[in-house]
């Protein structure tokens, strides 16, 4: 019984409780249903922030560890080993904020087999808890595929009209990197005699030739799930195909599970080679936020314009990462956090109203603000979040990442941070073109039509307003006082560099 | 000489379920025509006591019958996965043959027979007795797969897997000439002996080898020696492809990995190029012309080369001089046999559940709208989908990463990258079953049957409960092969 009351334990796997009762309720109770998943998934959050309560944040390294020996039989030495420390922390409470909010976007616009969804979703939520809090390989391994299924189905039975083709994209594209990172883990376990990750980097022996490919085989893993261009050609799709719970989450968090990777398993197993990396991802890393801004400025659909931003986005924080310096690496953890808030806000906005036109094809809204001036004002709120206005949650992130590349010794290039400097120009010039296309200007044709159909548009309702608000309080909380944000990651990020600049002192 | 000095206690379980499986043949006679359930229940009957005997051999080292048989941690093993296989097999068959209309007590005790020569198989420990029992093994199943007669489909079947059968036994024999001329001995022990003493001739054994590897190949249907499969495997009826399609890959493998670890060891670094090619060759083409199937049984054939493809990657390390690696290697060979066999049982298990006596309901298409119809059955499908790609949280998932850690620590990078790219490349049709149970519509129509469901229920529970605790069948798996050498 131990061993299920360890926190962290606890909280990765209380989604089973709720999938439990789920499992039990007849399928034409909705709401029945509904309310169960969202209860499940805000006690998994009120354990999260009891996690945070007993989180010591000036303590650099694994707090509330649990772990047992799993598999120690035949040449084996696979451990049940689960921990948070500043790196992850502020990401797993992303994990348990946005899925009850995710849940509750879904209140009218799931209909169809509201029992399975439920349970998918729930499962995604373990597995992406998991994800953030394994601290052995072959444990990650396993939480880190398993977020796969659930999300393979989400998009494969409730997504648009070419789901099946989306959710199959996603799926092959995602696991053709992870298998590569497999073969790597094994390596790993065989070469070190255990799949301990802190373990691991004590040892610090891997030759710096092997750490090259090991390097390239976890990246590819990250890299495609970030996604870093040019690998990005499965998020379009699975983003605008997905329903807004799927997309939310996938935008909101499992891009993160990307770059998380990278923070934690690229940087810490492999020092040399990743500061021998780092001038080429910054070069990824840039192309991805000039890219990623080009193209969605290009796009007539809405949702893929805020997916194509994500490229963008995502860029900025792998830049903030391979600064490699701590300004870098705490403005990209915080930047991750970021584009969770606003893009997922964005995706739920775009939810919203997709609910009520069921297009989203830019040219036929308009000057919306005057039917709908509180989903106007918020969705404003949120677009300035996202391209970065002062005051926001977005400028700090970017702000951060682009003082830490600026001054990063391991990019050694100030180019690089200039030309990524145009991003957030890029940034206002699409968001601000969505929101004018949207809201400003003459009335959209969709207006009428929607009046035809019935009521004519309504403005935000209670429940729509209530899943926005928390996300809008973490904005402005982080855009004007992202103290207490930057300690949680402190220490654990001072660490972690001043580990990597002994390999550059000593490679130099 | 008394039974003492043939230690007769090695083939003991062997021999009840021979006597039982005889009986059986004579006590049908008694059975009324429509009570046939009845000779299937007592043929699971001595299929459980059997397994409890052979459980009461762990630990047993000893060889009898003149070295002709062996009874160690390996055969064991083998026949206690054997043994679990032939009870799932009957299982799955005991609703099947009834609604099928081929209720005929001679199908369980062929059965038997059938899994003695499996059990024979693994406890050989001389080319003629592996002979012996590859027959013996063999001619039940050609009887079996034209059981559903006077259908063309399955006559066509039984006769293919015959004459393709025959034609295999003949490498195998004539392979144990060669090493019986190279070696003067055809028991594996002394096979070694001789091997390294001066006047072997290495030539003869090296091509008796390969022979002999031939014959097995087509047993196990490894790429090129695979084309029998997806007819036969289509053609016979499902509960046979089923119980064949396990039980006859698990014996298989079991003589290849015993007569190459025990006979073959001092030509096992010449063979490692040969089982490379083999396993990457059987790997992309299984995976590949699979993505083209519309019929089930003709999927599931080629998934079942694709993972014979997997299996026979655990030889190639063997190779290695490190006893070390060969022991993983060969445990890890092992474990994969248990994963594969129970997932492939449960997948025949929702096949044979969606089966129509008019041979309807065997595209895939007919799965359409499964998940809704039956939430339970498409669940399970879904998770022997994700157990056949080698995803969490299955047991494929972990007989993958045991073979290709095998692969790694043996240093051979190559295949292991083909490994995984070839399972990328299952996951597309895999899942296309997943897509179509969950995300079209349809109404399809299913049979209830209370073994049926229940084996189908058991084999879905155990992929994933030994893929969360596997330590006790990974230790079994590596004890079994310690005192292989």
């Amino acid at each position: 019984m131990n061993f299920f009351l360890q926190p962290l334990t606890l909280l990765t796997f209380f989604p089973l409780v709720g999938i439990l009762i789920l499992f039990f309720l007849p399928s034409d109770r909705k709401d029945a249903l509904r309310w169960t998943a969202l209860i499940t998934s805000l006690l998994t959050f009120a354990l999260s922030l009891w996690v945070l309560k007993m989180f010591n944040p000036s303590d650099p390294n694994l707090q509330l560890v649990a772990q047992y020996n799993w598999i120690t039989v035949a040449g084996w030495n696979i451990q049940y080993y689960l921990g948070v420390d500043g790196l992850s922390i502020l990401l797993l409470l992303l994990t348990t904020f946005l899925t009850p909010i995710s849940i509750l976007s879904t209140w009218t616009a799931i209909e169809e087999r509201v029992k399975d969804f439920m349970i998918f979703f729930l499962l995604l939520e373990l597995g992406m808890n998991g994800v953030f809090l394994a601290q052995d390989l072959f444990l990650f391994y396993i939480f880190w595929e398993f977020t796969l299924v659930p999300m393979y189905f989400i998009i494969g039975i409730w997504g648009g009209p070419r789901r099946i083709y989306a959710a199959i994209k996603f799926f092959l594209y995602t696991m053709a990197g992870s298998i590569l990172m497999l073969l790597a883990i094994l390596w790993l376990g065989i070469y070190g005699g255990t799949f301990s990750v802190p373990d691991l980097i004590a040892q610090h022996n891997i030759p710096a030739n092997i750490q090259w490919w090991l390097f390239l085989a976890f990246a590819a893993a990250f890299a495609i799930k970030v996604p870093m261009w040019p690998l990005h050609s499965w998020l379009p799709d699975a983003h605008v195909e997905a329903p807004t719970a799927g997309s939310v989450i996938l935008a909101g968090v499992m891009l993160k599970l990307g770059t998380y990777g990278f923070l934690r398993f690229n940087l810490g197993l492999f020092p040399e080679a990743t500061v021998r990396a780092a001038p080429w991802i910054a070069l990824l890393a840039t192309i991805g936020i000039i890219y990623g801004a080009a193209v969605s400025y290009a796009q007539a659909d809405v949702k893929k314009l805020v997916a194509y931003s994500s490229v963008s986005h995502l860029g900025f924080v792998m830049l903030g990462l391979f600064a490699l310096n701590s300004q870098g690496v705490q403005g990209a953890i915080l930047q991750m956090i970021n584009h969770g808030l606003s893009t997922g806000a964005l995706f739920l906005l775009v939810g919203m109203i997709y609910e009520q036109t069921h297009t989203r094809e830019l040219k036929v809204y308009g000057g919306l603000w005057k039917v709908t001036p509180v989903f106007g004002t918020i969705m404003l709120i949120v677009a300035l979040s996202s391209m970065g206005l002062p005051g926001l949650n977005g400028f700090v992130g970017e702000f951060t990442i682009l003082l830490g590349a600026f001054g990063s010794l391991a990019i050694n290039n100030a180019w690089f941070a200039a030309i990524s400097a145009l991003g957030v120009i890029m940034a206002a010039v699409y968001i601000l073109y969505m929101f004018q296309k949207m809201f400003l200007g003459p009335q959209g044709e969709i207006v009428e039509e929607v009046k035809q159909h019935g009521h004519g548009l309504r403005d935000l309702n209670w429940r729509e307003i209530a899943i926005m608000v928390p996300i809008l309080i973490l904005i402005f909380w982080i855009g004007l006082y992202p103290k207490p944000f930057f300690a949680l990651m402190a220490p654990a990020v001072d660490q972690l560099v001043a580990n990597i600049s002994n390999v550059t002192v000593a490679m130099h | 000489m008394t039974l003492a000095d043939l230690s007769f206690s090695t083939i003991w379980p062997l021999a009840f379920l021979t006597v039982w499986a005889c009986a059986l043949l004579l006590v049908d006679l008694l059975i009324p025509k429509e009570r046939k359930g009845i000779t299937a229940l007592l043929a699971a009957l001595g299929l459980a006591f059997t397994l409890g005997f052979t459980l009461a051999q762990i630990g047993m080292q000893q060889t009898g019958f003149q070295e002709m048989v062996v009874a160690d941690g390996f055969s064991t093993f083998v026949n206690a996965l054997l043994l679990i296989s032939g009870l799932l097999g009957v299982a799955l068959a005991y609703g099947y043959v009834k609604r099928m209309g081929l209720e005929r007590g001679e199908y369980y005790t062929l059965l038997l027979f059938s899994v003695t020569g499996m059990m024979l198989m693994a406890q050989a420990a001389d080319l003629i007795v592996v002979f012996l029992a590859l027959e013996l093994l063999s001619i039940p199943l050609y009887v079996l797969a034209a059981f559903a007669r006077p259908k063309v489909e399955s006559e066509e079947a039984g006769i293919k897997y015959f004459l393709l059968g025959a034609f295999s036994t003949g490498f195998i024999v004539y392979g144990t000439a060669l090493v019986f001329g190279a070696t003067g001995s055809t028991n594996l022990v002394n096979i070694v002996g001789s091997a390294s003493s001066a006047n072997a001739n290495l030539l003869l054994l090296a091509i008796g080898s390969a022979l002999i590897l031939v014959g097995l190949g087509f047993k196990v249907a490894v790429v090129p020696f695979h084309m029998w499969t997806p007819d036969v495997y289509q053609g016979a009826p499902s509960a046979v492809t089923a119980f064949m399609s396990s039980g006859a890959k698990i014996a298989g493998f079991a003589a290849l990995l015993r007569v190459f670890s025990t006979a073959f060891p001092s030509i096992a670094s010449d063979m490692t190029g040969i089982f490379w090619g083999l396993a990457a060759l059987t790997m992309i083409l299984g995976n590949v012309i699979a993505i083209s199937q519309t019929n089930i049984k003709r999927l599931l054939a080629y998934s079942s080369i694709a993972h014979a493809g997997y299996i026979l990657m655990a030889f190639v390390p063997y190779g290695n001089p490190d006893p070390h690696i060969r022991n993983t290697s060969i445990a890890a060979g092992l474990f994969y046999l248990v994963s594969y066999a129970i997932t492939n049982f449960g997948a025949w298990g929702v096949v044979i559940a969606l089966e129509k006596s008019e041979g309807r309901g065997l595209e895939i298409g007919d799965y359409a709208g499964l998940a809704r119809k039956h939430p339970a059955l498409a669940a399970a499908m879904t998770v022997f989908m994700l157990s056949l790609i080698g995803l969490p949280p299955t047991l494929g998932l972990i007989g993958k990463i045991y073979l290709f850690r095998a692969v790694i620590d043996g240093g051979f990078y190559g295949l292991a990258v083909i490994g995984v790219l070839t399972s990328l490349v299952s996951a597309y049709y895999y899942l296309r079953v997943v897509v179509i149970m969950y995300m079209r519509d349809g109404e399809p129509e299913t049979e209830h049957e209370s073994f049926l469901d229940l084996t189908t229920i058991l084999t879905a529970v155990a992929t994933v409960v030994i893929s969360l605790v596997p330590q006790f069948l990974f230790a079994w798996a590596s004890n079994a092969v310690l005192k292989l050498f």
